[in-house]
C-alpha cells in the first residue's frame, strides 16, 4: 500500500471519485440550489429570480404554522409511544430470547418485506368505515353507525406508530443485548429489588440505544407525509404534505424550497438541542463503559 | 461487537430473584405475551395483505370477505397501468442497484482502506445523506431539475435511486473492507500477482457478501421508495406511486397479489442467505 509511489498516493482519489461525484452533485449541489431556489421571487410562468427573498421563510410560516407545530406535535407523541411499546419486548428478547433473538428479530422486521405504502393501504383498509372490523361492530351495534376512525388524528398517529416501531426497537434490542446479565445479578447480590435493579442498572446502561431509537425515529416521523396523505384528512395534514402540494400542484418552488429548509432546520436545531440536553458525552461515556 | 451480539444470555442466569410461588410465574408471562403480542401486530396488515387477495370482491371495493378465489392471480397483469408500474419499478431497480453497487463499492474501498485528504468531509457527506430525511431529498431534486430544466421521468427517477442508496452500500462494503486481512492480499503480490489480479482473485471475494448485501439493500430501497421518486417521476408512474394513487379510490385486489409474491419472494432470499450463512460457519 505505501510504497508504489504516485500512483498508490492517487489511488484512493480515483477509486472515490465517481462515487463522490455523484453524491457532490445530486445530494449536495441539489441541497444548495434549494436554498438559492427558496430566496427568489417570481411564478412557474415566467421563471425565478434571486433576489434575496427572505419573505418566502416568513410567509411560509405565516400561511402553515399549523401545520409545522402538528407535525412537530406527532412526531413527539408518536416518538414517546414508540418508545413506550418498544421498550418491553426490546429488554425481553435482549434478556430472554436466548437461541431464538434472531427468530425474534426477524419476526419484527417482517413488515419491511412489504412496501411501505402497501401496508399503510392495509391500514387504511383494516380502518374502513364499513370494513371488516368496524363493519360488524356497527351492525351488532356496538359502535354509532358515524363512527369513524379513517381521516382522525387517531389513524395517523397509530400508522405512523406502526410504520416507524421497528426502528425504534433494533437500537434498544442492541443496547440492552450489551447490558452484562452478571451486571444485574450483582445488582441483585446487593439486595437490590427487580425494580431497583432495572432502574439504576439496566435502564441507564440502556439510554445509547434510547438516544438512538429517539434520533432515528423522531426524524422521519415528523417529515412523514405518506400516513396522513392515506390515513388522514384535512384535520391531520401534515408540513410534508403541505411541501409536496406546493412543489408539485402549486408550483410554487421558492415557498416550497423555503418550508423544505425550515423543516430541515428545525429538525437539525431539535436534534442539537436534544443532545446538548441528554448530554452526549454521558452517552458515550456509558456506552463505552 | 458481533461477538457480543451472538452472546447467549441463558434464562436461568438473567434476573431471578429469589421469591418463589405462584404469582411470580404468573408475572413471568407477561414479557412474552406482550411480545407475541406485538409480533402479531407488526403482521397484522401483512395477514390482512395476504388474505384479501383471496377475497371474491366485485371491481374495486375490496374491504370485506366474501368469499375464496383464486380469480387475482390468475387475472394478475388484467390492469395495463399497474403492471406497467410494476415492470417500471422493476427496471429502475435493477439499473439502480447496477449502478449503486459499482459506485458504492469503490467508495467503501476508498474509505475502508485509505487516508487521504478530504476523508473527513467524504465521510460527513455519507452521514447526511444516510440522516437526511427523504422528504429533503426529494425536494433538493426536484429543486436541481427544475433549475436545470432537466426533464423529470426515467432517467431521474434512476438518478435519485442511486443517489439515496449509495451510501448505505458504501458503509456496507466499508465494514466488509475495514474486517479484510490486509495479510491475504500481501501473500498475492508476493507471490507474483499484480495489482488487478489481486483485486480480481482475491479482495472482491473476499467482499462479495458486502456487495450481495449491498445490491439487496439497494434493491428494497428503489423498489419500495415512495417519498423521493414522488418528487422526481414527472409522467412516470412506479409500483408504490400508482399504488398510493389507488388510496383515494380503492385498493385492487392485485395489489394485494403483488405485495403477497414480493413478500414471500423476499422473505424466500433472506430465509435462504441465513442457512446459508450458517452452513458456511459450521
Amino acid at each position: 500500500m505505501s510504497a508504489r509511489g504516485g500512483r498508490a498516493r492517487l489511488a484512493p482519489y480515483l477509486v472515490g471519485l465517481p462515487g463522490g461525484l455523484w453524491l457532490a452533485i445530486f445530494f449536495v449541489v441539489p441541497l444548495l440550489v434549494m436554498f438559492s431556489l427558496s430566496l427568489q421571487s417570481g411564478n412557474a410562468e415566467a421563471g425565478f429570480q434571486f433576489t434575496w427573498e427572505w419573505s418566502n421563510y416568513t410567509r411560509a410560516w405565516e400561511l402553515y404554522s399549523t401545520q409545522f407545530l402538528r407535525s412537530g406535535a406527532y412526531a413527539v407523541v408518536v416518538t414517546t409511544l414508540c418508545l413506550v411499546l418498544a421498550y418491553p419486548m426490546a429488554y425481553w428478547i435482549a434478556f430472554y430470547g436466548g437461541a431464538r433473538k434472531s427468530t425474534y428479530l426477524f419476526l419484527i422486521l417482517l413488515p419491511f418485506f412489504v412496501s411501505f405504502v402497501i401496508r399503510t393501504a392495509s391500514w387504511k383498509f383494516i380502518l374502513n368505515d364499513q370494513g371488516f372490523v368496524l363493519g360488524p361492530l356497527k351492525e351488532a351495534g356496538l359502535l354509532p353507525q358515524d363512527f369513524h376512525l379513517l381521516a382522525t388524528t387517531t389513524a395517523v398517529i397509530g400508522g405512523l406508530t406502526y410504520n416507524y416501531l421497528p426502528f425504534m426497537v433494533l437500537p434498544l434490542y442492541v443496547a440492552l443485548e450489551r447490558v452484562d446479565p452478571s451486571l444485574v445479578e450483582a445488582a441483585h447480590d446487593l439486595f437490590a429489588s427487580r425494580a431497583e435493579a432495572f432502574r439504576r442498572v439496566v435502564f441507564p446502561l440502556s439510554l445509547p440505544g434510547v438516544f438512538a431509537g429517539v434520533l432515528i425515529t423522531f426524524v422521519p416521523v415528523a417529515s412523514d407525509f405518506v400516513n396522513s396523505g392515506i390515513l388522514g384528512g384535512t384535520q391531520t395534514t401534515m408540513i410534508g404534505n403541505i411541501i409536496q402540494t406546493v412543489y408539485l400542484n402549486s408550483n410554487n418552488y421558492p415557498l416550497a424550497s423555503a418550508m423544505s429548509f425550515l423543516l430541515m432546520a428545525a429538525l437539525l436545531v431539535g436534534i442539537f438541542t436534544y443532545a446538548r440536553v441528554l448530554g452526549t458525552e454521558q452517552v458515550m461515556e456509558v456506552a463505552q463503559r | 461487537m458481533s461477538t457480543i451480539a451472538t452472546r447467549q444470555a441463558p434464562p436461568e442466569v438473567a434476573p431471578a430473584p429469589a421469591e418463589p410461588g405462584r404469582q411470580r410465574r404468573w408475572t413471568r408471562l407477561i414479557l412474552p405475551v406482550y411480545t407475541w403480542l406485538m409480533i402479531f401486530y407488526f403482521s397484522l396488515p401483512i395477514l390482512v395483505m395476504i388474505v384479501f387477495g383471496f377475497n371474491d370482491t366485485q371491481g374495486r371495493l375490496n374491504i370485506r370477505w366474501q368469499g375464496f378465489t383464486l380469480r387475482w392471480y390468475r387475472d394478475l397483469f388484467a390492469l395495463p397501468a399497474l403492471t406497467a408500474a410494476l415492470r417500471n419499478s422493476l427496471l429502475i431497480a435493477v439499473i439502480s442497484t447496477i449502478i449503486t453497487i459499482a459506485l458504492g463499492t469503490m467508495i467503501g474501498l476508498a474509505l475502508g482502506r485509505y487516508r487521504f485528504r478530504g476523508k473527513g468531509a467524504y465521510d460527513l457527506v455519507i452521514f447526511s445523506a444516510i440522516s437526511a430525511p427523504e422528504l429533503v431529498l426529494g425536494a433538493s431534486l426536484l429543486s436541481l431539475f427544475v433549475t436545470t430544466q432537466f426533464a423529470r421521468g426515467f432517467v431521474t427517477i434512476i438518478i435519485a435511486h442511486v443517489a439515496f442508496s449509495l451510501a448505505f452500500v458504501a458503509v456496507t462494503v466499508r465494514a466488509r473492507v475495514l474486517g479484510l486481512d490486509p495479510a491475504l492480499e500481501e501473500a498475492a503480490q508476493d507471490l507474483g500477482a499484480d495489482p488487478w489480479t489481486t483485486f480480481r482473485k482475491i479482495t472482491l471475494p473476499l467482499l462479495a457478501p458486502g456487495i450481495v448485501a449491498g445490491a439487496l439493500l439497494a434493491f428494497a430501497l428503489s423498489i419500495d421508495d415512495y417519498v423521493v421518486t414522488s418528487f422526481v417521476s414527472g409522467q412516470v408512474e412506479t409500483f408504490p406511486l400508482w399504488v398510493y394513487g389507488a388510496t383515494r379510490v380503492g385498493v385492487p385486489p392485485q395489489v394485494n397479489v403483488m405485495g403477497t409474491l414480493i413478500f414471500l419472494g423476499g422473505v424466500a432470499i433472506a430465509v435462504g442467505n441465513a442457512v446459508l450463512a450458517r452452513r458456511q460457519r459450521a
